[in-house]
């Protein structure tokens, strides 16, 4: 799977591209988009309460690396745009050595057309522990795509939650590797998304060793014309014997014209595994969604608390309080 | 009171209800009886306003007020409750924080005030206690994982906390057993008052030795086909519902 490198458009995948089948670029995007210009933030973001010191890309502008070295750190990565019509793409590289340990409190902001192409390189060394949330809070008439690439080392562990509502087009893509041993890895995801907008959660995890774990749980909600792509893939190579890995993507379509595309794979080599994955698309219960109404919630209340209740255990699974508050908040106030 | 006046409902393509008519007086409890498919739950549904259980002719009135153009909702804020036969279970919302969240979206809709947290607690520990259920189950997601005969205890713990005027029991001793059915029986007694009407649907008598109606009618294909005192829930225990099925209907006929 190439990198999207928005100033070489031979690089925008058509649909023809397996992997992007879901997520039609070309129809939006078929030029070199002119580069954005320079701006300035305010210090700030959605996760600015939480403290950690804050990177901010703006434009595709900033400083553009985050090493830890020992201990624990927290760390605010702010991916900001402004301008609309133009775009712009920005690569970070992310280190936590042997032992060290990372929070990534990231977040996606901007208003207007723009295009946005972001990378992440995330290297976390033997033992290391990276956690990762990002708030994807794209503009409606946005292309976003961000592209993580993950190394871990032996016994490293890796925790993320995407919550996103999505843009005119948004793709965000994860690529684990286990090479080591006993590496553990929680990738879950959130969408929740109304209007014409469409989000893309994509995944690749490859166990190359030995006893590696994955829990993957991604939901999402559809509403409007809106259009949801799980792609989620995770391949047990030989002898990466010991493996458990387990994937669940389940959405909610509560309308008549959403739509969510769900492609979860499994792809095993190795004997000695446990692996499952489960996927469901359904509407709202009717008959909670009655009995609701009947103890005089109104209909639209009572959506909005299941819907919350639905998506909220992936909320649960978020073990930094601060960041889960946040993300708490920030459902509550886009249902 | 409520009056019910001829009834028809059809779910799907099928007739269920055939001109139905029944009274209610303020204050009074009645029991509705019939065999298995006379129409019993659909006549819940329809009072509560499920959708697919629209009238297709006929008036309800609840206060005098025409209920069959209101929602679900509006219905309930008018004070109509339905205890289901088979309640809901509802993931990821606290029993707790779905009662209270019902209670004042009640009452918003009459233009009162919510209720303060500590005041619905103390209430809700209350109501617990009547019923015999352990408060921490209050905390968990509402009926999920209860027994039969606790999410029955669930039904009526909200009734208590919702203090509906028109109350509706839809088989409400299926699934418990005789202590808790006598439990059960108590919150539903507690409840009975001047300003309070209740329909009790049941298949069978046993419900009505603990909870006494002042009326009994008999639901048969559709419509209300004999009306008596408390004496006609022990006849058709004795003699079952045979003489009222359609069959027996028409060749009387």
């Amino acid at each position: 799977m190439s990198l999207v490198d928005l100033r070489d458009p031979s690089s925008f995948p058509t649909r023809r591209v397996e992997a992007w089948k879901y997520t039609d670029l070309r129809r939006f995007l078929r030029e070199t988009p002119p580069p954005s210009a320079p701006d300035d933030v305010a210090p700030g973001g959605p996760f600015a309460a939480l403290g950690g010191a804050e990177t901010a890309i703006v434009n595709g502008r900033g400083d553009a690396a985050i090493r830890v070295v020992e201990g624990e750190q927290v760390a605010r990565l702010r991916f900001v745009s402004t301008q609309a019509g133009a775009g712009h793409q920005a690569t970070v590289t992310v280190d936590v050595a042997r032992g060290a340990s990372l929070v990534i409190l990231e977040s996606h902001e901007g208003s207007g057309g723009y295009v946005s192409s972001i990378a992440l390189n995330i290297k976390v060394a033997e033992g290391g522990q990276l956690t990762r949330i990002v708030l994807a809070d794209d503009a409606a008439d946005a292309i976003a795509l961000s592209r993580a690439d993950v190394r871990l080392g032996q016994g490293a562990a890796f925790s993320q939650t995407l919550l996103t509502t999505g843009a005119r087009l948004q793709r965000l893509e994860t690529h684990v590797a286990h090479p080591g041993e006993g590496a553990t890895v929680w990738m879950d995801g959130l969408y929740l998304l109304s209007g014409d907008r469409h989000a893309d959660l994509t995944s690749v995890v490859t166990h190359d060793g030995r006893d590696g774990v994955t829990s993957q749980l991604a939901k999402g909600v559809v509403r409007d014309a809106a259009r949801g792509v799980f792609q989620g893939k995770i391949v047990v190579e030989r002898g990466a014997d010991g493996t458990d890995a387990r994937m669940g993507h389940h959405a909610l379509i509560l309308s008549e014209r959403g739509e969510v595309d769900a492609k979860p794979e499994l792809v095993i080599y190795a004997d000695e595994v446990s692996c499952a994955h489960g996927n469901t698309v359904g509407a709202l219960d009717e008959s909670a969604l009655f009995y609701m109404q009947q103890r005089g919630i109104p209909a639209d209340e009572a959506r909005a608390l299941l819907t919350h209740a639905f998506l909220g255990q992936v909320i649960d699974r978020i073990e930094h309080e601060g960041a889960r508050d946040v993300a708490r908040d920030w459902l509550e106030a886009r249902l | 009171m409520l009056n019910i006046s001829n009834l028809h409902v059809s779910v799907g393509e099928k007739p269920i209800l055939k001109g139905l008519t029944l009274d209610v007086p303020a204050g009074e409890v009645h029991a509705v009886m019939g065999p298995n498919g006379a129409g019993k739950s659909t006549l819940g549904y329809a009072l509560s306003g499920r959708p697919g259980y629209e009238a297709s002719e006929g008036v309800v009135r609840w206060r005098g007020e025409n209920l069959l153009p209101l929602d679900p909702a509006e219905r309930a804020a008018m004070g109509v409750y339905l205890s289901f036969q088979y309640p809901i279970e509802i993931p990821g919302v606290p029993a707790l924080t779905f009662i209270r969240t019902a209670v004042n979206a009640q009452r918003r809709r009459r233009g009162e005030d919510e209720i303060s947290a500590p005041d619905f607690l103390k209430r809700a520990r209350a109501a617990a206690t009547a019923l015999r259920m352990d408060f921490d189950m209050l905390k968990r997601p509402l009926n999920v994982g209860f027994s039969g005969g606790e999410k029955k205890r669930m039904e009526i713990l909200q009734a208590v906390l919702l203090e509906p005027s028109l109350l509706i029991l839809d088989e409400t001793d299926s699934g418990l057993d005789i202590d808790a059915l006598r439990i059960v029986a108590d919150g539903v007694n507690a409840l009975r008052g001047p300003d309070r009407s209740m329909l009790v649907i049941t298949h069978y008598q046993r419900l009505l030795d603990y909870i006494k109606p002042d009326r009994v009618h008999v639901l048969a294909a559709g419509r209300i086909v004999a009306s008596g005192g408390p004496e006609l829930a022990l006849e058709l225990e004795k003699d079952g519902y045979d003489k009222y099925l359609p069959a027996d209907l028409e060749s009387a006929a």
